[in-house]
């Protein structure tokens, strides 16, 4: 006796619906988000003079490791885009596609003045938004922002994950697809 | 204008079809690799390798990626407002930047600052010079694979970025130098930190020669390699501790004084193999050099005013007040409308990584009409050319970290 | 104490300004023919040298056997009303006595078809140096073997950033504008 014939409906289809309603639930989903928050590895972009302080900030001094924040090598390995400083032209498309090649869920932090608004380099025919290229969740002001504050900003950044969960933006794409295969 | 762009593009391509190379005569053996933007071993920058089995046949740097267009920015603003952008490219070390700068505007200008000025700004630009040089340490470090060196160098610095931070208020952006002066005289406890600290760093330096320099597998990876001969140094135009450790005895605060370093008692380190093992000795000494600089400057610190003359008859009484109750300086209007006249003016300085141009071309008013600057990263950029063939693929972190290379100072 | 030092470095700074004259009137002689003008900057301790354009390599040829031995900076200065750019290069020397002397080598340049031989030959330190200029001004140099893009990217569309006919925004005071519109 075939075992699918039971039910009626499709059994891969079902199974992903219950696996969905279940991971959405109480107790897995705290699970799932205070493991993303004390997990937020930075990936080794450095775009500009604020990475002097996010070396700093890895030091002894203002140990970020104690948050759970590790800079990694890869970007498919990490899940967190610090773009400290100016973003150019050249780097912009580098950080586009180093973005576009992280796993869900990921999440962008811009440090400095720069990032915010293109801060003292304006009005320079050679600097792009970051809000242009990638959509960034939290914004920290200062020329250059003091190692605290990037901690303050990542302590916020998990306070997000815990209060507002994540975006994720491949549950949307697999739904699609399983109504186009319908 | 379509014209001269077509007439632009059959020039640009018969010049790059100079470049493609990829088969040696076997036949497809060469691979490229591009160790980009996103890796732990390039910073800011892209190298493009061609590789033979292990050997590097062909080094391409491909800069740019900090590009933020200074010399154009510098024209479109006055004087003043120049200075905290000629600050950010060279982050680490930030006093000479500034330094040459304004040496550059008061010969314009025609005025000196006064001599406790003139110590001041060379007690900050020596503190900036120890943090500088105990970063590239930490990066060299960290290529190697000795995260001690890094966490340690790190950790060292953040002492001399808190001094820095009680003379100036900032931690690495000061904007501590202003046109015939300074801006803020030191506190009264600056001298027994500052003092404190040297003698911490002192015998540090005895532990880092025991974890550091004496390493066999430190030693096994910096000797003889990346070997750089004196004439190849002088044709290439390579400056700074790359030129010192090659047997060049170079240094500008010796051979074109600038600020006090002409009263001041100290040597320059020179070596002579020229390898990466060298280079990082060299950086070793300097920091010592540097701690006796600043104890002789500390000595012979003379008193007086911190701004010229000329410019403190400009106050207006509340300024006077501050300035006689506290010695700080609030800028007068005479900053928003600063007219040199017309002429031009080079100055030359000796920053962390080197030495440092400033070109400036005045017409009168008040913007500059041209603004030209050459850091040291910028004219080391060509060893990556140069330096690198014929070394195995591991070598390059080795040889990148001795070079002490900083993408944003060389692209400013 | 600051006083007593004062005399002497006034001093010393006149010695200087002499030598460097010294220096001037024996580096014309040397460029007898080769330059237009030759003359000292006391207060910057530079020389200036004016040359023609036809003349560039032989004056950095005599100016290479006489010591000077690495470009320090090679760029232009832009004036559109006079119809000129004007090469500019900073040359040092790491040889014995003349560590202090920085000579500046200038030539003008016409504005519509900006060529120049390249100095790679003499002075190797410059290669990096002339494609920055050749991406900012435009300016052609000939038989140099590598010319291309350094700092922007090659899809850059735009002409010549340097020039004084490439403009960028400028805020007025009290203005508050939003440049990327």
């Amino acid at each position: 006796m075939e075992g699918g014939l039971v039910f009626i409906g499709d059994l891969d289809l079902t199974t992903r619906k219950v696996l969905k309603w279940l991971v959405e639930r109480k107790p897995i989903k705290d699970i799932v988000e205070w493991a993303n928050a004390f997990s937020l590895w930075p990936v080794h972009l450095m775009t500009s003079c604020c990475g002097v302080e996010l070396g700093a900030a890895y030091a002894p001094r203002f140990d970020l490791e104690r948050y759970g924040s590790l800079p990694f090598v890869s970007p498919r390995q990490t899940n967190l885009i610090v773009i400290e400083g100016t973003l150019t032209r050249k780097m912009a498309r580098v950080a586009r596609i180093t973005w576009e090649q992280m796993a869900d869920p990921k999440f962008v932090i811009a440090m400095g003045a720069c990032a915010i608004d293109g801060g003292l380099f304006w009005n320079s025919y050679n600097v792009v938004r970051a809000n242009e290229v990638i959509p960034v969740d939290i914004y920290i002001p200062g020329c250059p922002p003091r190692p605290e504050a990037l901690a303050r900003a990542i302590l916020m950044l998990q306070q997000r994950i815990k209060s507002r969960g994540i975006t994720r933006h491949d549950l949307e794409l697999i739904e699609k697809n399983l109504k186009l295969e319908k | 204008m379509a014209a001269s762009s077509l007439a632009i593009e059959e020039i640009s391509k018969e010049l790059i079809q100079t470049r493609d190379l990829g088969v040696t005569e076997e036949g497809e053996r060469l691979v490229e690799l591009q160790i980009g933007p996103t890796h732990p071993g390039s910073g800011h920058m892209r190298i493009r390798v061609w590789v033979d089995g292990d050997i590097i046949v062909r080094c391409d740097p491909d800069i740019g990626f900090v590009f933020r267009t200074i010399e154009k920015l510098s024209e479109n603003r006055i004087y003043m407002k120049t200075i905290p952008l000629v600050e950010r490219p060279s982050l680490l070390d930030t006093t000479p930047m500034t330094i040459g700068y304004i040496n550059a505007l008061e010969k314009l200008m025609g005025i000196e600052p006064p001599p406790r000025a003139k110590y001041l700004r060379t007690i900050l630009a020596e503190l900036t010079r120890i943090a500088s040089h105990l970063y590239g340490i930490g990066i060299l470090a960290i290529f190697l694979g000795h995260s001690t060196g890094f966490m340690w160098g790190f950790g060292d610095r953040e002492l001399f970025v808190e001094l820095a931070n009680q003379l100036s208020g900032a931690r690495i952006t000061y904007a501590y130098v202003v046109p015939g002066g300074v801006r803020r005289d030191m506190p009264q406890s600056f001298p027994d930190n500052v003092e404190k600290a040297l003698r911490y760093m002192e015998r540090r330096l005895k532990d880092w020669y025991k974890i550091f320099l004496n390493n066999p597998v430190i030693e096994d990876r910096l000797r003889e390699v990346g070997v750089l001969r004196k004439n190849d140094a002088v044709k290439l135009g390579v400056t700074g501790p790359n030129l010192r450790a090659s047997g060049v005895d170079f240094d500008v605060r010796v051979a074109d004084p600038y600020e006090a370093y002409d009263e001041l008692d100290f040597m320059v380190p020179v070596a002579e193999e020229g390898d990466a093992y060298a280079r990082t000795l060299v950086r070793f000494e300097e920091i010592k050099q540097s701690i006796n600089i600043i104890r002789d400057a500390l000595k012979k610190m003379p008193s007086g005013d911190i701004i010229h003359p000329q410019i403190a008859r400009m106050f207006n009484p509340l300024m006077k007040k501050i300035y006689e109750e506290t010695r700080r300086v609030k800028f007068p209007g005479i900053f928003a409308s600063l007219k040199p006249p017309k002429g031009e003016a080079t100055a030359r300085v000796e920053a962390g990584r080197g030495e440092a141009l400033f070109h400036i071309v005045s017409d009168g008013s008040p913007r500059p009409y041209r603004f030209r600057w050459t850091t040291p990263s910028y004219r080391n950029v060509i060893l990556f050319k140069y330096l690198v063939t014929g070394h195995r693929l591991a070598d390059l972190p080795a040889i990148y970290g001795s070079l002490d290379y900083f993408p944003p100072e060389a692209d400013r | 104490m600051a006083s007593p030092q004062h005399p002497q470095a006034s001093q010393q700074r006149l010695a200087l300004g002499k030598a460097l004259e010294e220096l001037a009137t024996k580096l014309s002689e040397h460029l007898k023919g080769v330059a237009a003008k030759v003359e000292a900057d006391k207060r910057s301790m530079v020389i200036n040298i004016e040359v023609d354009r036809s003349r560039i390599l032989e004056a950095a040829k005599i100016l290479n056997n006489l010591g000077f031995d690495h470009v320090k900076s090679l760029t232009g200065v832009d004036h559109p009303d006079k119809g000129v750019i004007e090469l500019m290069v900073h040359i040092g020397s790491y040889s014995r006595g003349l560590k202090r002397i920085v000579v500046i080598l200038r030539s003008k340049l016409d504005r519509k078809d900006p060529r120049a031989p390249t100095l790679t030959q003499i002075w190797p330190s410059s290669e990096f140096q002339e494609r920055e200029a050749w991406e900012m001004f435009g300016i052609v140099f000939e038989g140099h073997p590598d010319l291309r893009r350094l700092l922007l990217p090659e899809e850059f569309e735009g002409l010549w950033p340097g020039r004084k006919d490439f403009e960028i925004p400028t805020r007025k005071a009290g203005e508050v504008e939003e440049p990327w519109k």
